[in-house]
């Protein structure tokens, strides 16, 4: 038998390798996932994979049952989670105490630990088994799915579930333009946000002529609340780097770079050894199983800047230089990386590729809407009861994300509004609820779907508070080269600072619409277009909530500080103390009855007396 | 100052799709090595490379990642993406800054901490975030962090001795 | 040649030509803070707008930076640029306010009132002086450092540079420094600063002296 480890030098020879590990792996169907995901790993999933080994070593099982430590399982809220195979029972919120219970019982009897199940956060039932739980039963998981049964670091796993099948067809019984047919037959759309056609950017720089040609997968996801392309990364790397081999194959480019950001140095780790067990292997590097197409990748780090996932910016930043926009046309396919046709695609989308040429166009269109198909991954954060990773199809209502995936409101409370798209996006409120999620849909709401960010706010979110939150984040980030977006950012800023102090006027509500329609026409690139939308988009659907700061002074949501005060109310209140002593500020005494109360003057308002109140005695209004 | 010339190794590594040096990752090894940016090394980065120092000093300080001024020897991150916004990272921040008598972005005047702030690390779920030294802490609250900080200080106090009386 | 619509007009112009250098050539003006012949074009004062592609569909684009291009729908002068570009004024006078350079175009676009908080900035971010230094008199002693809201022009590291000869050619370009208004003065309703100066808003606009409304030197005028 030929040594396959010492490289695949044809299609024929990967195949003869996953039929091996199919067959190595079909004796092993016992296995835990363990997430390794950074949510669950704050959680302490990192020593319950330790002594669920150290557990299975002791009796004697570590040859028949498997331990895998996975990329995020999705439900990060109830980490750390376990998933015990074959009968893909699900765990939550598992401790080292439990662990020797989880495998007398579950793994090798078969019996399941009844107080480790995910409880419905509305209804209170039960569930057993992952694929009934509300969470997972109403989600797409086309390239979530794998995640369950990936080792992320392992290449070997990834082959035994059809990796790298696609790159051998389109190597071999595909030419270039057909690959890019095929793309565009799917309607594929950037993941990153705009939702450009991702067919009709391959044909373009398949088209040009030039000696040398980049594709480059965006990794700097900068947008706060999202972290899809990092959870994909550290959870599949290979599928991620699959699709790059397939686009660098389709447009006839050579060479590879993944743009990552700095703050996430697990995915730039398992990334690395993903593209070192891909060129053992022979999948990348020279003559790429005997086809004759050379392809090399590169990791290139960011260093801090959202601005650089605007494309002009993110290639200025890879030739090593300060990451500042400029003006398109000429568009990267006519002038790119180092002045050579450049395409650049974002993770997800690039994740979707060797789906599309393995199962074709047609199958990938079966999922979503006439203009969007296909599947897209939410990150759903915020004031939602199941907050983690959710995979949906395109089409789906905000509500059945929202209330049938997510399980509601935390802590019972109302919704108010969703927001999609990052600091490009905006908030959505109750009356899009029943509308179908894709990219003309949020457009025409006044937001984007951006690269997948969904921020679930209730009625304890101010949108004033909001709309400064991103205009901040913007006037830090902005690069500050047109004066539009600069300037039209402080202002903007300046304004609805003025507003949430309560010092506001109508008239300056009425220049803060202008000022932001101003910025979106005027500013050169797609971040300073969008940098009002935030503000325009709260003030469209919130608009009552900003009168209410500027003429009654009031914040409903009581979150603007200078709006807001806190008092104790003598009835509740069994003087326990406690306010006292936790104020950071030392603004609750004891008046002459021994009755704590708070000297407004002093008091910062941070809410520490509040969270401390057994009693419910502290009131905020 | 201590050794800050003669070591650019770093700069041997090639760049991405071209044979020139990327300054950007010359300068993540710099400041990995140093903690920060020195002004010595940058100035010595920009004769070596045939760069104009103007460049080298635009690179250094648009990027948020790097720093011109050494960090503490502790390092506070707190989390700013719009999830822990919402759940309230914002009064944390205060609780830190108060207890710490520094605002975000800058040092304690003993050196022990650095208190940064940075726009998202991806792991929304965990909402409010704070990295301390590179351990993550979820579901973050004023009077959590307050304890957290203190077991901290205490903690590196014990080191910092064990350290001392080791060394002698 | 590229044949493009310039306001209606089918024109043709010179493969490589910037939408401004078309809209000059055939005698449109149009205002800019950040351009300069001698320099390369940057796109940062945002004064240039013009609006391309077809009604309906159109979007605003800084005529300096932005290529001519076959088939390409141009209009220089219309309602969403004037409204855009009149914001814009406002806010560099809400910034910026004692440049001759700024309450001349203020005086020419009909801004007279500033709704912002007011500021007194000296700097305007056009980039003119770092490329001035950088590409007329080679010495890249100057650049826009930081980000967002602190970007600022600096020397490397705040420190006196090395590189800089001081050629002056920086002070010489700058449309904030130069000729600076120091307004209404004790003893004179007008610093008379602008007196010296043949201002270019005269040609156009024979009784406009000053952003002022009403303009003082005006009033002064009506008096004599």
């Amino acid at each position: 038998m030929r040594n396959l480890q010492a490289g695949l030098k044809s299609p024929a020879d990967l195949e003869l390798m996953r039929k091996r590990l199919k067959e190595a792996r079909g004796r092993r169907e016992n296995y835990l996932a363990v997430c390794g995901d950074t949510g669950c790993t704050v959680w302490g999933s990192n020593t319950i994979k330790d002594s669920l080994q150290d557990c299975l070593k002791r009796k004697g099982f570590l040859e028949k049952v498997d331990i895998k430590f996975t990329g995020c399982l999705g439900l990060c809220e109830s980490g750390p989670v376990i998933i015990v195979f074959p009968q893909e029972i699900f765990y939550q919120k598992v401790k080292e105490a439990d662990i020797e219970e989880i495998i007398d019982k579950t793994v090798l009897k078969g019996e399941v630990v009844e107080r480790l199940l995910y409880e419905d956060p509305t209804s209170g039932q039960k569930y057993i088994y992952a694929s009934d739980i509300p969470f997972y039963k109403n989600q797409v998981r086309v390239l979530l799915g794998n995640n369950w049964i990936n080792d992320p670091n392992s290449i070997e796993d990834y082959i035994a579930i059809d990796g790298y099948k696609a790159l051998g067809r389109a190597l071999t019984e595909m030419s270039p333009a057909e690959v890019v047919e095929e793309i565009k037959i799917s309607h594929l759309r950037g993941r990153g946000g705009a939702g450009f056609p991702t067919g009709r950017k391959w044909e373009e720089c398949y088209k040009a002529s030039s000696d040398h040609k980049y594709i480059i997968c965006n990794a700097d996801e900068g947008d706060p609340g999202a972290f899809m392309d990092r959870s994909l990364l550290e959870g599949n790397p290979h599928a991620v780097l699959e699709g790059l081999i397939i686009g660098g194959y389709a447009v006839g480019a050579s060479e590879g770079i993944i743009y990552i950001r700095a703050e996430y140095p697990t995915a730039v780790d398992k990334l690395s050894l993903a593209i070192n067990n891909a060129e053992k292997l022979g999948l990348l590097g020279e003559n790429i199983m005997g086809s004759g197409f050379n392809f090399y990748v590169s990791i290139s780090i960011g260093a801090g800047a959202f601005v650089c996932g605007e494309t002009s910016a993110l290639v200025s930043s890879i030739e090593g230089k300060v990451g500042e926009p400029r003006q398109k046309p000429p568009h990267l396919v006519e002038r790119g990386l180092w002045n050579k046709p450049t395409v650049v695609n974002n993770v997800e989308t690039l994740a979707n590729v060797p789906y599309i040429i393995l199962n074709g166009a047609g199958e990938f269109c079966r999922t979503g809407t006439k203009e969007s198909r296909g599947t897209k991954i939410f990150s759903l954060v915020g004031k939602v009861n199941n907050t983690g990773l959710v995979e949906v199809p395109l089409g789906i209502t905000l509500r059945e994300i929202i209330f049938e995936i997510g399980g509601g409101i935390k802590d019972g409370g109302k919704f108010k509004a969703v927001q999609t798209g990052g600091p490009s996006g905006g908030c959505l409120p109750e009356m899009f609820l029943d509308s179908p999620v894709d990219f003309e849909e949020l457009k025409a709401a006044g937001s984007m779907m951006g690269s997948g960010g969904m921020i679930v706010m209730d009625e304890e979110t101010c949108m004033i508070d909001v709309a400064r939150y991103f205009l901040r984040f913007l006037k830090d980030e902005s690069c500050g080269k047109c004066f539009s977006c600069r300037e039209g950012i402080s202002r903007m800023l300046e304004i609805a600072d003025s507003i949430a102090r309560g010092t506001g006027s109508l008239e300056e509500l009425e220049l803060l619409k202008e000022l932001g329609s101003a910025v979106k026409d005027s500013s050169m690139c797609g971040l300073g277009q969008s940098s009002a939308n935030p503000v325009l988009s709260t003030i469209r659907y919130f608009e009552d909530e900003y009168k209410d700061h500027i003429l009654e002074n009031k914040c409903p949501a009581g979150v603007c500080r200078e709006l807001i005060s806190f008092d104790i109310d003598s009835v509740f209140c069994n003087t326990c103390g406690a306010c006292i002593k936790n104020c950071p500020a030392s603004a609750v005494c004891e008046d002459k009855e021994g009755q704590p109360v708070i000297i407004q003057e002093a008091c910062s308002k941070c809410g520490t007396c509040l969270e401390t109140c057994k009693h419910g005695a502290v009131l905020k209004r | 100052m201590q050794d800050l010339k003669g070591d650019l190794s770093v700069l041997d590594k090639p760049v991405a799709g071209n044979n020139g040096v990327s300054l950007i990752s010359a300068m993540h090894d710099i400041q990995e090595k140093y903690s920060y940016l020195p002004e010595e090394v940058l100035r010595e980065l920009a004769a070596e490379t045939d760069t104009p120092l103007i460049e080298i000093y635009r690179i250094a300080t648009f990027y948020k990642h790097f720093s011109l001024t050494p960090k503490g020897k502790h390092r506070i991150v707190s989390c700013t993406g719009t999830a822990c916004h919402v759940r309230g990272i914002e009064v944390v921040n205060t609780e830190v800054s108060r207890l710490l008598g520094v605002e975000p972005g800058s040092t304690t005047a003993d050196g022990k901490y650095s208190l940064e702030t940075v726009n998202c690390l991806g792991a929304c779920a965990l909402a409010p975030l704070v990295v301390i030294d590179g351990e993550y802490y979820g579901n973050m609250t004023a009077s959590r962090i307050r304890k957290i900080i203190r077991k901290h200080d205490k903690k590196t106090e014990k080191t910092a001795c064990s350290c001392s009386s080791s060394a002698k | 040649m590229i044949n493009m619509i310039l306001n209606g007009l089918e024109i043709s112009v010179e493969k490589g030509t910037t939408l401004l250098e078309t809209a000059n050539f055939y005698g449109i003006e149009i205002p800019t803070l950040c351009h300069d012949e001698g320099l390369s074009s940057y796109g940062a004062c945002r004064l240039c707008l013009v609006e391309v592609g077809p009604p309906g569909r159109s979007w605003l684009v800084s005529s300096c930076t932005y290529p001519a291009r076959e088939g390409l729908v141009v209009r220089t002068h219309t309602r969403r640029i004037a409204r855009a570009r009149r914001m814009l004024i406002e806010l560099y006078l809400a910034t910026c306010p004692s440049s001759k350079t700024i309450q001349d175009l203020a005086c020419q676009f009909q801004v007279t009132a500033v709704r912002f908080r007011q500021r007194h900035d000296d700097c305007i971010l056009c980039g003119l002086c770092v490329r001035m230094c950088d590409e007329q008199m080679q010495a890249k002693a100057i650049g826009l450092v930081d980000r967002g809201a602190d970007r600022r022009v600096a020397t490397p590291f705040d420190k006196k540079s090395e590189q800089c000869r001081l050629c002056g050619g920086c002070q010489y370009i700058c449309p904030a420094c130069q000729a600076r208004c120091q307004g209404p003065q004790e003893e004179n309703p007008i610093c008379n600063a602008c007196l010296n100066l043949a201002p270019p808003c005269l040609e156009e606009y024979e009784d406009a002296m000053c952003y002022m409304d009403p303009c003082v030197a005006c009033e002064l005028k009506g008096n004599n």
